[in-house]
């Protein structure tokens, strides 16, 4: 937990968190799980690296070329250590739509042939299948339609029960055909936590892959992949705290070891012939073409400020403004969450369908009162449908948000029906 | 911008009594066409029909079916009242002119296109908030395009 003094001192390292909105209203940032804000050290981190250490990594012996690889490295084993994985494990990658689709075009190259023998294990035919689930961010869903339609494999999902929690029942749908399971940590949209040991035991039992999409996770709650027990994972630096333009994949280091690379250039090879090359091994393998060093260098800073304050401390913050926005959210009459009633197992991200009042209408009226939450489907249609509704709107908090954010958009919810003239009809 | 001056009482009282609400007629065929257009950030859908005058220089119906927020419904709403009845020329011309209000981002209206388009003027409070303006334009790229196929139809 934070105390209310450890609570002001975080909101003073976040500047955008102090200016206003609209005609003067002071900011209440609830929109964390779309991309969260940037405390000034990770500002800072960025500046420094392009002041004074700026180089092309991994190419080139000059000093400076020596200390941006440095930093480059180090920020990978920083980001590695904060998600309980080796350096050696972890490929930078652009964010974590990039990630999936990395491991997604890794499974399509070994297909194809490349990568020989020790690629074997990534290769995909008609009879094999893919798993995911009906809560998945269309990040962790559309790469895999489109490996099934490169590959012949047939896609099929996980249930979801009418809160929005993976239904259990259904993992009878991992059998001996399934190949991949790919499924979200934490739903950006229900804030559900899904039960990984459960999908991990029963992938594993039939020799599947887990590719888990941490995203929502990693940057809320205390994550240790390799106890976790997936074969890979991805997130992405500006949900927690990072830049734009940095993610990672981790990948067991077997797996990366006997995988195909998927983007090809400069700085990922051993030898290059006119005709043929070699493949540096992992994790340089996977990271071709001049790197975002700047931004990993900020990302590494992102990981030491949460580590300074302690994932559990985090998860105990969120854990306390998930219930207030919960309790919050059940005041409003005429307010339904899609997604567990309790904070059990769920982060505190909470999306709610007002009734009467489209999701755009809703997000309308609060961000007039200086609130800003998400709006629309959050890049997850089938959960949506699933849940009965074409759109909602979100709020969600991250390590910065107080129980005064949480109830300045409880106040304003309750005059969104009254504008609207629902709550009469 | 008040919330009362984008969402004026014209536009509320178009989003609950959505004019033309409801498909008619046919969907193809001689002067009839269909356009379904969505807003892929909200999921908001609009499937619209017009029907063309038996010499093609009139819109003789329009009706359509939707889902979304007040602004995309009351605007569709308000296309309904303004498109029925009237010459295809014209139509095309006041689609353009609400197009440029649209765009306008908060420019004030000068007297003469504030006459014009009448009751869409409503709207102009929109285009202060970027992210709506697709909203109050997803009936009338619906119906453009529907103009088009009817136009075409055989």
């Amino acid at each position: 937990m934070l105390t209310a003094a450890e609570l002001s001192a975080v909101r003073a390292d976040f500047p955008l968190l102090a200016r206003t909105v609209r005609d003067g209203r002071p900011l209440v940032y609830l929109d964390t799980a779309a991309t969260s804000q940037k405390p000034q050290c990770v500002l800072d981190a960025e500046q420094d690296f392009y002041e004074r250490r700026n180089a092309a990594v991994h190419r080139g012996a000059h000093a400076l070329a020596e200390e941006a690889t440095e930093a480059y490295e180090a920020a990978r084993a920083a980001v590695a250590g904060f998600v309980g994985v080796a350096p050696g494990e972890l490929v930078w990658t652009k964010n974590a739509t990039e990630a999936i689709n990395l491991v997604a075009y890794a499974f399509s190259n070994a297909t194809a042939g490349r990568g020989g023998d020790a690629a074997r294990r990534f290769r995909l035919g008609p009879g094999d299948e893919v798993v995911v689930t009906e809560a998945e961010h269309h990040a962790n869903l559309v790469p895999w339609q489109e490996l099934c339609a490169r590959t012949g494999a047939t896609l099929r999902w996980l249930g979801l029960t009418d809160e929005g929690r993976l239904d259990l029942g259904t993992l009878d749908v991992i059998g001996e055909r399934t190949r991949v399971v790919a499924l979200t940590h934490a739903s950006n949209v229900t804030g559900a936590i899904s039960p990984v040991a459960e999908v991990v035991a029963a992938a594993h039992a039939v020799g599947a892959l887990v590719v888990l999409d941490a995203c929502q996770s990693v940057p809320h709650l205390p994550v240790d992949l390799h106890a976790l027990d997936v074969d890979f994972a991805a997130f992405s630096g500006h949900k927690m705290l990072g830049p734009t333009g940095v993610g990672a994949l981790y990948g067991r280091r077997e797996l990366l070891e006997a995988m195909p690379p998927v983007l090809t250039g400069g700085s990922m090879v051993e030898v290059v012939t006119m005709t043929e090359t070699t493949y540096a091994p992992p994790p340089q393998r996977f990271e071709a073409g001049t790197q975002m060093v700047a931004q990993t260098v900020g990302l590494r800073a992102a990981v030491e400020y949460l580590g300074e304050l302690g994932m559990d401390a985090v998860a105990a913050h969120e854990a306390a403004l998930a219930q207030r926005l919960l309790d919050g959210v059940a005041q409003v009459p005429g307010v339904r969450v899609l997604g567990p009633s309790t904070a059990e197992d769920r982060l505190a991200t909470v999306a709610f369908a007002v009734d009467g009042v489209h999701p755009h209408d809703v997000g309308q009226l609060l961000d007039d009162a200086g609130v800003a939450v998400r709006v629309g489907h959050h890049c997850a249609q089938p959960l949506h449908r699933r849940l009965g509704v074409a759109a909602s709107a979100r709020a969600s908090a991250g390590v910065y948000t107080s129980e005064a954010d949480v109830d300045a958009f409880v106040e304003a919810l309750g005059r969104v029906r009254t504008f609207f003239g629902a709550g009469a009809r | 911008m008040s919330m009362e001056q984008l969402y004026q009482q014209l536009i509320l009282d178009h989003a609950r009594e959505r004019h033309g609400h409801g498909l008619r007629g046919d969907a193809s065929g001689p002067g009839a066409g269909e356009s379904f257009q969505v807003n892929p950030t909200c999921g908001d859908e609009v499937r619209l029909r017009v029907r063309l005058s038996d010499d093609g220089t009139r819109v003789a119906d329009v009706s359509w079916e939707g889902v979304g927020c007040s602004i995309s419904q009351a605007s569709t709403s308000v296309l309904s009242d303004v498109v029925t009845g009237a010459g295809v020329a014209d139509v095309e011309s006041f689609a353009a002119a609400f197009d440029d209000l649209m765009h306008s981002r908060g420019a004030a209206l000068d007297p003469a296109t504030e006459e014009r388009l009448g009751d869409a003027a409503a709207f102009a409070g929109v285009s202060k908030y970027p992210a709506r303006v697709k909203c109050a334009l997803l009936g009338w790229m619906a119906l453009r395009d529907a103009l088009i196929k009817a136009s075409k139809g055989e």
